[in-house]
């Protein structure tokens, strides 16, 4: 079957120990994770995960499934690229001396919409936001150029195109269904 | 409540009483000292039974937990304490038994630091635990206790590791009970989905040939009554899973047998021909489905489960029905119309008689020569009136107990399913002890099975729990040895055991004891050992090369069963 990549952005509970449960559903089924990040999310003790594997949509149903399940985790969802807004960050650490003896260089950064955010004798530091593709193209024609000295890029991190938050739903939805519960 | 300052080892206990606890199975040990020693204040109301090993603990928490639908509770010590009765919560958790293990830990400042004795046990037990928790302040017993056996018990059952530091033993708190009913990011009993429940039961009122397949999420969920009220209205066959048998007694005309590689011919066979397959509370096991690109291809699937990630896992499903089945069963029966199916069930007729005449009767009834395993498990099961609790070890003698035994009460089965757990049997017995005094309690363990934890008879011992032990000793690693013989061109690579002298060492544990080797004293011993007040071990000295049949090959489809090896 075709592997496609798929983005997983998963929401739990801020609780020690929870990355490790959450990946380990990807070891068990030996699926390596492409990129990972992690941070607080705008909900007070919730954090967001966002993954990205290369799989099938039956496996990552299954993952997802059993992300899910985790006690601490309060929704997992999985999207293809066509359904979310996704950006990764770069840093290029060039040359100096031969950044500036090749003309191309410059032509190069202003083509990619990168910046440059540091400059001294030695080498600068070039940053690019966008697409994981514009990033690796970036990173190629650089080193293409012979000028490229180090190279560090984010994993990716990504919204949905709907237009609601699914967790503040969900958070009401359980909180709803407790009260329901004490009343009968 | 007044608020009190104690510590947290006495938080712990007074936690557990608060939730309702009264047996506990554990093993002493250096960083759990402080909560043993609470104990010791707590013994009139706390009945701790000491163990002779951790991996005895967890099973006899596990035996007591399935019979009496209770959490059972482990009380060990940290490092090998711990990770003794892994086997035991990787066991709890693949056949969904609620457990709590409680688990000493050395303490916060030495975590980390390779301590004596510490080993990081809630990275070893997250993959196989529901939870796993690390208490580190006193303060957080309550809730942690609380929290622990609401997620043992809740939707799917499973174990919970508590992993106490010693310093949170020791330390002082302001003690309160606490409740705890409600996790925001838990939902342990999805709500039913009005559509599917439409669909599932349009499904069942357009089959012909229905069949229903019961697994243990019928026991877990109480359902029993709402099962039979289901399959009763629109009279459809049904088959059960190993851990299902006692779900519906084995009398039920409706009940056609167990499923699986070593099940009854006709619940197999016609997985295969029926046209839609309603699964409750199972989870489509490879020992239940064999060949998965060949199972039930002509039926349309209905799987009723509370567990979202059971749905789709090993077989496409065309209706899933979400929640606990004790409410979507009889959602589903108000749905259904009544209905015969005489003709499809009188199907089944043939397959019994094909079995009978080929497997059962030489197994029970045979001409002659050794004693079958199968001929001693059907009549300890009708000495005892079909109403004991069955354990079981793992191997032939399971197979052979769950089959030939006969079940007529509900949660009558304790078996290691899914883990397949050699040495489950025993302590798993001491603990249905526990869980249902009131019952009788038969295990049948292999000789293979009865040696890997066979230090548990110093617990049957000191604690006189009534095990009625039954050895099916064949002087083989059986199961292993079976397929040896059919796979393996009868290379039997260490399966032939050299056994000791089990009435020397039930005498030296002072349990009663008989050995059979002829079929005429075969009743006589039983009545014996039923009547025995307290533990009795039977060793029958079974045929050495006997096999379990019929049987699905590995890799086979569930139609294509062999009856003879």
């Amino acid at each position: 079957m075709d592997k496609t990549l798929y983005t997983l952005i998963v929401h739990s509970e801020n609780i020690a120990g929870l990355l490790n449960q959450i990946t380990a559903v990807f070891t068990r089924r030996q699926i390596n994770i492409e990129s990972l990040n992690v941070s607080a999310s705008s909900i007070k003790g919730v954090h967001k995960y966002t993954i990205t594997a290369w799989t099938t949509q039956d496996v990552i149903e299954k993952v997802v499934k059993q992300i899910e399940k985790k006690i601490d985790v309060l929704q997992a969802h999985y999207f293809t690229d066509s359904e979310i807004y996704q950006h990764e960050i770069a840093l290029y650490k060039v040359s100096t001396p031969e950044f500036q003896e090749n003309p191309m260089a410059s032509k190069v950064i202003r083509r990619y919409s990168a910046r440059i955010v540091e400059v001294n004798p030695v080498f600068s530091i070039v940053e690019k936001n966008g697409m994981s593709e514009e990033i690796t193209a970036l990173y190629e024609e650089l080193r293409g150029l012979g000028c490229v000295l180090q190279f560090v890029r984010s994993g990716r991190v990504a919204i949905t195109t709907s237009c609601f938050e699914r967790v503040n739903e969900y958070l009401t939805q359980r909180e709803e269904k407790y009260r329901q519960q004490k009343m009968e | 409540m007044a608020k009190e300052k104690i510590t947290g080892a006495e938080a712990m206990m007074r936690s557990l009483e608060y939730q309702g606890v009264k047996t506990l199975f554990g093993y002493p040990g250096g960083s759990i000292m402080p909560t043993f020693d609470a104990l010791y204040h707590h013994r009139d109301t706390l009945n701790h039974i000491l163990v002779r090993h951790e991996q005895g603990a967890a099973h006899a928490a596990q035996g007591f937990a399935r019979v009496s639908g209770e959490v059972g509770v482990c009380l060990v010590t940290s490092g090998p304490g711990a990770t003794n009765t892994i086997t035991g919560i990787a066991d709890a958790m693949i056949d969904s038994t609620p457990i709590v293990v409680i688990a000493g830990q050395v303490g916060a400042s030495f975590l980390g630091t390779d301590a004596f004795q510490e080993v990081d046990l809630v990275g070893v037990t997250q993959p196989i635990t529901k939870w796993s928790y690390q208490i580190r302040r006193a303060e957080d017993v309550a809730w942690a206790v609380a929290r622990a056996f609401y997620i043992a018990k809740s939707g799917r059952p499973g174990p919970v590791v508590l992993d106490f530091a010693k310093n949170a033993q020791v330390e002082m708190v302001d003690y309160e009970p606490m409740k705890l009913d409600f996790i925001r990011s838990y939902d342990p009993e999805p709500n039913p989905d009005k559509e599917s429940l439409q669909e599932a039961a349009e499904l069942i009122n357009n089959a012909q040939r229905p069949l229903v397949l019961v697994g243990q999420g019928v026991e877990l969920g109480n359902a029993q009554d709402e099962l039979r009220a289901f399959i009763e209205k629109a009279d459809m066959p049904c088959g059960c899973t190993l851990l299902g048998l006692s779900a519906i007694p084995t009398s039920h005309p409706l009940n056609k047998g167990m499923l699986g590689m070593h099940g009854n011919l006709g619940p197999n066979v016609k997985t295969n021909e029926c046209d839609v397959l309603i699964a409750v509370g199972m989870r489509f096991d490879d020992r239940v489905t064999g060949k998965l690109d060949t199972y039930a291809k002509q039926a349309k699937i209905i799987h009723l489960d509370i567990d979202h990630s059971e749905i789709d896992k090993n077989v496409k499903v065309d209706v899933p029905v979400l929640g606990n089945c004790k409410h979507t069963l009889a959602m589903l029966t108000q749905l259904i119309r009544e209905n015969k199916h005489s003709e499809w069930i009188d199907s089944f007729t043939e397959y019994e008689k094909t079995e009978y005449e080929h497997v059962i009767s030489k197994e029970i009834h045979p001409a002659g020569g050794a004693l079958n395993m199968g001929e001693v498990v059907r009549a300890v099961s009708e000495a005892s009136n079909n109403e004991a609790v069955l354990v079981t070890d793992v191997g032939q003698n399971q197979m052979m107990a769950a089959r030939y035994f006969k079940y007529s009460k509900n949660r009558s089965i304790v078996t290691s399913g899914g883990l397949g757990t050699m040495g489950f049997g025993l302590p798993a017995a001491i603990g249905a002890t526990f869980g249902r005094p009131d019952r009788t309690v038969c295990v049948f363990m292999g000789d293979g099975g009865l040696q890997m934890n066979i230090q548990e008879l110093g617990t049957v011992m000191e604690q006189k729990a009534p095990v009625k032990i039954i050895l099916l000793n064949n002087n083989y690693l059986g199961n292993v040895r079976q397929w040896q013989a059919m796979f393996f061109g009868h290379r039997y690579s260490f399966t032939p055991m050299l056994n000791p002298d089990y009435m020397k060492i039930a005498e030296a544990y002072e349990i009663p004891a008989r050995r059979v080797m002829k079929r005429e004293e075969l009743q006589d011993a039983i009545h014996e050992m039923l009547a025995a007040d307290g533990p009795f071990l039977l060793e029958a000295c079974v045929i050495e090369e006997g096999n379990v049949l019929p049987m699905t090959p590995p890799g086979g489809s569930v139609n294509q069963m062999l009856l003879e090896c």
